[in-house]
């Protein structure tokens, strides 16, 4: 019996996988942030980050040793178990999320046949580490940021939600993998899902901006009326391990955008071999749209963002739900709606 | 199969710990807290059945909303606890005798089921096989294809029900400002900002 069938093996094997996903998920991490303040001063034509390392790209190096090293304060008052707990919530959740994620055909941690519910479902749940960091603080800015981040994460869930049904129906398959290999045509690029669900790409992006609190919708917190909204209290490794969860949340949802509208590991051209480099190129794009949006959108009002979310995305992401039913049900279209590969 | 049973435990365990803490809990937060772990390992024991879906739908909907709702409830309300707690103990009697009733209840449900003969056929007749059916597909089969309308009348009857919720609850005030949102956003510079000059003393109230 090899090594790697023994249920030590098995353990090693997943252990090691872990780690490879946590380190390079940590890794980019860190580019990430620099990258984000890099590029948001360069739309406002400053230098940015540019002192620690060639080019400041030790930047966060720098910030997140800074961050370890400080004294951790927990105000009077607070609830100390909540109040620690939180940040790891929000920490360990946003990690958890990348056992499901294909990185290229077969790279996956845990090819689970409801990746995609997992991935709802540990989103939905990061809600908490706002909601008990902002009321274990004991503080009313706090509270009352992590009161609107609840409201928001929640809403735009459900306009996530119904997105993702579109593409379910259309592959008839949950598994992330099987959702990549639908996108797989011979016309590359234009047989990837953003076609047949453009309307829904648009969506999935602004949701997955409010999802995140990314600017423009980052009323939680806004800093010119909450101070910092739920993190006001936070200071050193706790603070670090909500910005990491927040960092790594929008990353996440980069990866999702690219595999379920983007083809994943697919190569646009046909010719090229597809692979993981296509993956992590798509993911840092999204990423680069991210962060560019945060530097040229102005921050939204709580009640249009409200607004927007109940009343002009969930009707539409509802009725292209009913739309890519019909198309399905009937053919209609052809192969361009339905791809399914499993069942009939 | 060894680490199954140790899976199955420590969720059961969890759960069980988890639930007792929900009654016991010093502070209403906590409570809620504890419920989450409770709904969480419950999840748990879904998936080690085999399961998954339903297990996802639970973290979901029960977890990701319902919870989420209790604990907005719980976070805002300002009700002395231990003044509420302080005569709990009368209830015991009462709280024992429902236990009793819904553990009769559930051994009753689940004794027939699994021994009774009459039950036999509907035991083969609903689940379709696992091995060539993964469990979501064998769901959706079940309440969208066998028993659609069963499963949409239940629906239809929520839906009543949410209606009825808003329309009891509904009260028409008057004297409030409402935002007209469109009206908002076809505003135009022109019609509400004038560009006026002014002498240097002009603003000056003397």
């Amino acid at each position: 019996m090899p090594f790697f069938d023994t249920a030590l093996g098995t353990f090693a094997l997943i252990l090691a996988q872990s780690l490879m996903i946590v380190s390079f998920v940590m890794i980019s991490l860190l580019f990430l942030v620099y990258g984000d303040r890099k590029i948001w001063a360069a739309v406002q034509m400053r230098r940015g980050p540019n002192v620690v390392g060639a080019f400041g790209l030790l930047q966060s190096v720098a910030d997140a040793l800074k961050y370890v090293v400080k004294e951790i304060v927990i105000p009077a008052g607070a609830d100390r178990t909540v109040f620690l707990l939180a940040p790891l919530v929000s920490f360990i959740l946003a990690m958890s999320a990348w056992a499901v994620i294909p990185f290229a055909d077969g790279w996956v941690l845990a090819n689970l046949n409801i990746g995609i519910l997992f991935i709802f479902a540990v989103s939905s749940l990061e809600v908490y580490g706002v909601i008990m960091g902002g009321w274990a603080s004991n503080s009313k800015y706090a509270f009352l940021g992590s009161l609107r981040s609840a409201a928001q994460m929640i809403s735009y869930e459900v306009s996530i939600g119904f997105i993702i049904v579109g593409v379910l129906i259309s592959t008839g398959s949950l598994n992330l993998s099987e959702i990549v290999r639908a996108q797989d045509g011979e016309w590359g690029f234009f047989s990837w899902y953003w076609l047949p669900h453009l309307p829904m790409v648009v969506l999935f992006f602004v949701s997955a901006l409010a999802e995140t609190n990314r600017p423009p919708f980052d009323l939680p917190e806004a800093e010119s009326e909450l101070v910092a909204g739920y993190q006001v209290e936070y200071s050193s490794t706790p603070f670090l391990l909500f910005m990491a969860g927040e960092y790594i949340a929008i990353f996440l949802l980069c990866a999702l955008m690219s595999i379920l509208f983007f083809g994943g590991w697919l190569s646009p051209i046909p010719v090229l071999p597809d692979g993981a480099l296509w993956m992590v190129g798509k993911m840092a794009f999204f990423f680069f749209l991210f962060a560019l949006v945060k530097a040229v959108v102005p921050r939204y009002r709580y009640d249009q963002l409200m607004r927007i979310g109940w009343k002009v995305f969930l009707p539409l992401s509802l009725g292209w739900v009913a739309l890519t039913g019909l198309f399905v049900q009937y053919g209609w279209f052809g192969q361009f709606y339905v791809r399914w590969a499993v069942g009939s | 199969m060894m680490i199954q049973i140790f899976a199955f435990y420590l969720f059961a365990l969890l759960t069980l710990l988890a639930a007792l803490s929900v009654v016991f809990a010093r502070h209403p937060v906590h409570a809620v807290l504890w419920l989450i772990l409770a709904f969480l390992s419950s999840a748990g024991l879904f998936v080690l059945q085999g399961a998954e879906y339903v297990a996802m739908l639970m973290v979901i909907v029960y977890v990701g909303a319902v919870a989420v709702l209790f604990l907005f409830v719980v976070m805002m309300l300002d009700v002395d606890f231990a003044a509420f707690r302080a005569n709990t103990a009368r209830y015991i009697p009462l709280g024992l005798l429902m236990a009793a009733v819904l553990v009769m209840i559930i051994g009753l449900a689940v004794g027939d089921w699994t021994t009774s003969s009459q039950m036999a056929e509907r035991r083969q007749s609903l689940t379709p096989l696992i091995d060539e059916n993964h469990n979501t597909s064998a769901l959706g089969e079940l309440i969208y294809t066998d028993y659609v309308f069963l499963f949409q009348s239940a629906g239809l009857i929520l839906l009543v029900a949410m209606i009825g919720a808003i329309v009891l609850t509904h009260r028409q005030r008057k004297g409030i400002k409402r935002q007209n949102v469109l009206s908002q956003m076809y505003r135009d510079p022109k019609a509400s900002v004038a560009l006026k000059d002014l002498k240097v003393s002009d603003g000056n109230p003397q």
